[in-house]
């Protein structure tokens, strides 16, 4: 604790904080949807090609924090206009995602900076970011966070029962794309702790492991942001007091909430049993009831 | 209000590509009728209901619907899609689902609404699933999530309720149920049921009218004028037997290769629209 405290007025250590606040944010509410959505393989896909815009943007002494946010942008564009029917969907993101990231092996092999700058994004690097990083960042996830809360309704009634949706009136196509786009730039945010190859880290696991303990829609996205921003948090403070890399805590950290609510949790929430008794009248008539309105 | 049709189609014409799905249809559905909507899979029966929906347009001919033309969105058709299930760990209970039906294609957050809550509440009253409401909706039974939809699709208090093969994977009680309680709706409130179906006999006690659709041809009218051995030949183009055994209707047709069972390969070809034996 001594030790935290002692770390807390550098600036390094204040701006991983920061970040790390936003970050959690933004990743813990789009995880409910990539969960509910089943799109695991497409968050993937914008991570390794923020990889390849990254390692562009550095070819071009252009910021690579920018360059992760415009290369999965391009890509969730791609995935969007080529695959948004789901069942073509893995096959496309698979095609592009393999082209991409050969452009990304080229990108680092003609780069002649600081070989460690490619393993940063690939792996992390929440204590290595500047001050003018947090503003973007922050930036970055207000913008995402705002978008999100406008298409709210619609793209939960989308992402759960998209046959009404569309008689209803619901652009479901469209938000598709959308909701793409807000992935890649919660993708930007998150690769920026946790790095490309552990991206499903932080978004995934809070919103697998929050509908674990919770049917209501609401809660489960409050649950999964508190467990990002554990997750996320925890790690930072990890690394700083042990030297060891931030994903390595925030992997197991993140880990460890998924067990324990699916296994701990979850099995003891009497409001995730669908309920036993179910008298089912044998004249069933519906009774009078005035009409609703 | 009467006099004006619910549903009227004039000389509808709709195609898929090239393919005709069903062709010069005119009929009109007045308000507060029981309509099933009969024929083999693939006559476009789906089709159908999305053409009411707006979803697709007519290639030919005019559609209205309570007196406009068919548009996206319109609050006064509820719609209880064909059977799909909702994954076990989705957080998300029938009571969600159903206030969907009031304000999911707003934008924006839903706010906790007490006036929504109390229609929710009536809804879920009117198809007796307050007790699951709460509940995980994927873990609910196919009857269960069914209900739900029903109710979804009544919060709005549509004029007009489309249901595409709400019967499907349902057990024989609760088929009944179901149609009961749509029965029972459009009886209190006079509201209009187009209610797709490729068997007639759970609905029959119901239905005012059917509509049989095969191979881009179609009869329309009661049951009984309807579902007779010289209509049904008529619309197969084939000879085809109407039976009436223990008070259901069957459909035989000769199992010869006289076309009508192309639509349905994998059915045999003398039962065409009495499956009741598969549950």
């Amino acid at each position: 604790m001594d030790q935290l405290l002692a770390l807390l007025p550098y600036e390094f250590v204040q701006n991983a904080i920061a970040a790390g606040f936003v970050i959690a944010i933004v990743s813990g509410v789009v995880s409910g949807f990539v969960v509910a959505r089943n799109m695991s393989f497409a968050v993937h896909a914008l991570a390794e090609l923020g990889f390849t815009g990254s390692a562009g943007f550095l070819l071009l002494h252009l910021s690579p924090v920018l360059g992760l946010l415009f290369g999965s942008a391009v890509t969730a564009v791609f995935i969007g206009t080529l695959g948004v029917r789901e069942r073509g969907r893995d096959v496309v993101v698979g095609v592009v995602m393999a082209f991409g990231l050969g452009l990304g092996v080229l990108f680092i092999t003609l780069y002649k900076g600081y070989a460690n700058q490619a393993f940063a994004i690939l792996f992390g690097t929440i204590t290595g970011v500047s001050r003018g990083d947090v503003l973007l960042l922050t930036a970055i996830g207000a913008v995402t966070l705002i978008a999100l809360a406008a298409i709210y309704r619609p793209l939960v009634f989308a992402t759960v029962d998209p046959e009404v949706a569309e008689a209803r009136g619901v652009p479901v196509g469209a938000l598709a794309v959308v909701f793409l786009l807000i992935m890649a730039a919660a993708v930007a945010e998150a690769i920026q702790v946790v790095g490309v190859l552990l991206i499903l880290t932080l978004l995934i696991t809070p919103g697998a492991a929050a509908e674990r303990v919770t049917p209501r829609p609401g809660l489960a996205i409050v649950y999964s942001v508190a467990i990002a921003l554990l997750c996320t948090l925890g790690g930072i403070l990890l690394s700083l007091t042990t030297n060891a890399p931030v994903s390595v805590f925030v992997t197991s950290l993140s880990f460890a909430c998924y067990l324990l609510a699916r296994f701990a949790i979850g099995p003891r929430r009497r409001e995730l049993r669908a309920q036993p008794v179910r008298a089912e009248p044998s004249s069933a008539v519906a009774p009078k009831v005035p009409k609703a309105g | 209000m009467q006099d004006r049709a619910a549903v009227r189609f004039e000389r509808v014409t709709l195609s898929y590509g090239a393919r005709a799905i069903w062709s010069d249809l005119s009929l009109d559905i007045a308000p507060g009728t029981f309509v099933a909507i009969l024929g083999p899979n693939g006559s476009g029966k789906t089709s159908l209901l999305r053409a009411i929906l707006g979803l697709v347009a007519p290639s030919s001919g005019r559609i209205e619907v309570q007196g406009r033309a068919p548009r996206r969105g319109d609050p006064g058709i509820g719609y209880v899609p064909q059977h799909s299930s909702f994954d076990a760990e989705l957080p998300f209970r029938g009571r969600d689902l159903v206030r969907l039906g009031i304000d999911g294609h707003r934008w924006g957050v839903a706010w906790p609404d007490r006036a929504a809550n109390a229609s929710v509440d009536r809804a879920l009253a009117q198809v007796e699933a307050q007790a699951y409401a709460d509940a995980p909706i994927g873990r609910l039974s196919g009857g269960e999530q069914q209900r739900l939809r029903i109710a979804q699709a009544l919060v709005g208090n549509p004029g007009i309720l489309l249901c595409d093969e709400p019967l499907a994977n349902l057990d024989l009680r609760y088929q009944r149920t179901i149609t009961d309680l749509i029965a029972g709706w459009r009886d209190r409130s006079a509201g209009t049921v187009l209610f797709v179906t490729h068997d007639v006999n759970p609905v029959l006690h119901v239905v005012d009218q059917v509509l049989f659709v095969v191979n881009g041809r179609w009869a329309a009218g009661t049951p009984d004028e309807v579902l007779r051995s010289e209509r049904m030949s008529d619309l197969y183009g084939s000879h085809v037997d109407v039976v009436r055994v223990h008070g259901r209707i069957l459909v035989v047709g000769e199992s010869t290769e006289s076309g009508f069972n192309i639509e349905e390969p994998h059915h045999p070809p003398s039962v065409v629209v009495d499956h009741g034996d598969e549950h």
